[in-house]
């Protein structure tokens, strides 16, 4: 009975230790960035501080701030709603229909899903710039980030459809519904949970996204992301405003976190359970 | 009757047109550029009329220069020690905590919390935490009478370090994923080893670890997969350095085409990453197709 309790104590320990592993970091990046610098330079450890906003009034004393969060944001909301409506649907042709071509376009689809972003920079850049004129727009990015995030998308709404019963679509259209209404209609109702964890992917993804970014935008168009990278090249770092950037970004991921870890959770392990 | 059944067979098409376009644009189409490119010499700056064709002379350079060897060699070592702890661990982790309680969601959804960050921002904390004077974890070391570490300066540490980080983010990927796959173990099995005196260690070995193994491959390739696509967290922390000690291929070619701006050379990389990610992703594919055999036959 005894060793029963060590044992329950002991897996509880254990537990918390790495929940705390996990939260450490992102705790201490909160409030590093509501610290002052000298408390962040003093090397004796201090868990107690009096919180302070003066690094966030400092970066948002910066006009330029405002703007690149709106850019990340248009860019985030924009291609989330237009990679779920391209995505659902063709997830549904590929699930419900048979026709020429759809193995070729199935399988080419889960390989593009793989594409490093590395690879795609200088390509990218290249026809972005040079034949669509789209650098520095944020149009530009916007395009990129559907075409990313379109195969996991694609991807993950099959699995949903699969699961609507076909009796329904079938009795819709006996009273007369056309395709895109039985798809309209009647499917994508019924999938909402999968809707939800693709959203907060492709959300996650345009959000969190840096690299396409970097080269593909200027001052103007830039995301906020780059922002951050161009803060930390400078020799004197100002970790406090860093800190407080960072913490802007984390700030979405994270609360889509606490409010739908369930569909995250389906999202992730969606590809390696089912197979 | 006939028109409707036309309707029919555009359909499908109708549905799947968009999203053929936006990613064949975005993401076919430069692949195929970026192969056509890496035949030529392009600076950037100069139109790509201006891109002049050399043959292989691209890809030769990358089999004679030292800095593509070295870029390799951190690519594998970095993508393979990553996944090799992060699944020795996670898969441990699980197996110890494999038990059905209250509260598990709420750990659960704290695990994620790393994978969710902008790869950047775990850049950012990383780099803060490993620095030298007022980093946390020399401050921790100094605490209990050790010294500090040169986590990011020196060349030997660097490459441990940025594990450490990717570690940090992906471990809980691992384990969720295990989890689940223990959670829908047969439980017969579990129950015929019990009634045969199977120790819990037994068990672990001979039957758990077995049947998991499925979901265990799978994983692995995936975490590999995207191993190689990992840029920004270094990008980052060292920027590649110091030296070459963390200059991981996606950053290399980041480098080649913006700072050295051969656009050509650039390609080549790119495509000889390209390679590596599509035997795996190849790879993964074919063990799911005999996975999904397998289980028609069981079936």
């Amino acid at each position: 009975m005894r060793s029963k309790q060590l044992g329950t104590i002991g897996y509880y320990g254990l537990l918390i230790i790495l929940a705390l592993i996990c939260l450490g970091p992102i705790i201490l990046m909160l409030t590093t960035s509501l610290k002052l610098k000298t408390q962040i330079f003093d090397d004796s450890f201090s868990f107690f501080f009096m919180p302070t906003l003066t690094n966030y009034v400092a970066v948002f004393q910066d006009e330029r701030l405002g703007r690149d969060l709106s850019n990340s944001l248009i860019v985030g909301l924009v291609s989330t709603v237009i990679t779920l409506t391209l995505g659902c649907m063709a997830a549904y042709a590929l699930v419900r229909f048979r026709f020429m071509g759809r193995d070729a376009v199935s399988i080419t689809t889960l390989l593009l899903r793989m594409v490093p972003p590395a690879v795609l920079v200088v390509p990218v850049f290249m026809i972005w710039t040079y034949d669509l004129s789209l650098t520095n727009t944020l149009t530009g990015v916007i395009i990129i980030y559907v075409a990313l995030n379109l195969p996991f998308v694609i991807w993950i709404l099959q699995s949903f459809i699969e699961q609507v019963p076909p009796a329904l679509e079938e009795a819709a259209r006996m009273d007369g519904a056309n395709p895109f209404q039985v798809f309209f209609l009647v499917v994508l109702p019924l999938i909402r949970p999968g809707l939800a964890a693709a959203a907060i992917f492709t959300f996650r993804i345009a959000w969190n996204e840096f690299i396409l970014a970097l080269v593909l935008t200027n001052r103007v168009t830039r995301t906020i992301p780059v922002k951050v990278s161009l803060f930390i090249t400078e020799h004197n770092i100002e970790w406090g405003q860093i800190m407080a950037i960072g913490t802007l970004i984390a700030i979405p991921p994270l609360v889509f976190t606490f409010v739908a870890s369930k569909q995250i959770i389906t999202g992730l392990t969606a590809g390696a359970v089912k197979g | 009757m006939s028109v409707r059944r036309k309707a029919n067979r555009s359909t499908p098409y109708l549905f799947l047109l968009p999203a053929a376009l936006v990613m064949a644009l975005g993401l076919l189409y430069p692949v195929l550029r970026s192969a056509w490119l890496s035949f030529h010499d392009w600076k950037l700056g100069t139109p790509p009329d201006a891109a002049v064709f050399t043959g292989w002379e691209n890809y030769i350079f990358l089999l004679e220069d030292p800095k593509v060897l070295e870029s390799t060699l951190v690519t594998l070592t970095f993508a393979f020690s990553v996944v090799a702890l992060e699944v020795v661990i996670g898969v441990a982790l699980a197996l110890l905590l494999e038990r059905p309680i209250r509260g598990m969601t709420v750990f659960r959804t704290i695990f994620i919390l790393p994978m969710m960050i902008a790869p950047i921002v775990v850049g950012l904390i990383w780099r803060y935490m490993y620095s030298e004077q007022f980093g946390i974890l020399n401050q921790m070391l100094k605490a209990i009478g050790l010294g500090g570490v040169p986590w990011l300066s020196s060349p030997d540490m660097a490459l441990i370090s940025v594990i450490i980080a990717d570690v940090w983010q992906w471990t809980p990927f691992i384990f969720i994923l295990a989890m689940a796959a223990l959670q829908s173990l047969p439980s017969s099995a579990l129950e015929a080893a019990r009634i045969d005196g199977a120790t819990p260690l037994q068990t672990v070995f001979y039957i758990k670890i077995p049947l998991m193994m499925p979901v265990i491959i799978v994983a692995t390739l995936l975490r590999l997969i995207d191993a190689f696509k990992v840029l920004e967290v270094i990008f980052i922390m060292t920027y590649g350095g110091p030296g070459l000690s963390t200059e991981i291929l996606s950053l290399h070619i980041y480098k080649t085409a913006f700072v050295s701006q051969q656009l050509g050379r650039a390609s080549a990389l790119s495509n000889l990453l390209l390679m590596i990610v599509l035997c795996l992703s190849i790879a993964l594919f074919v063990f799911n197709k005999v996975r999904e055999g397998q289980a028609q036959r069981t079936r």
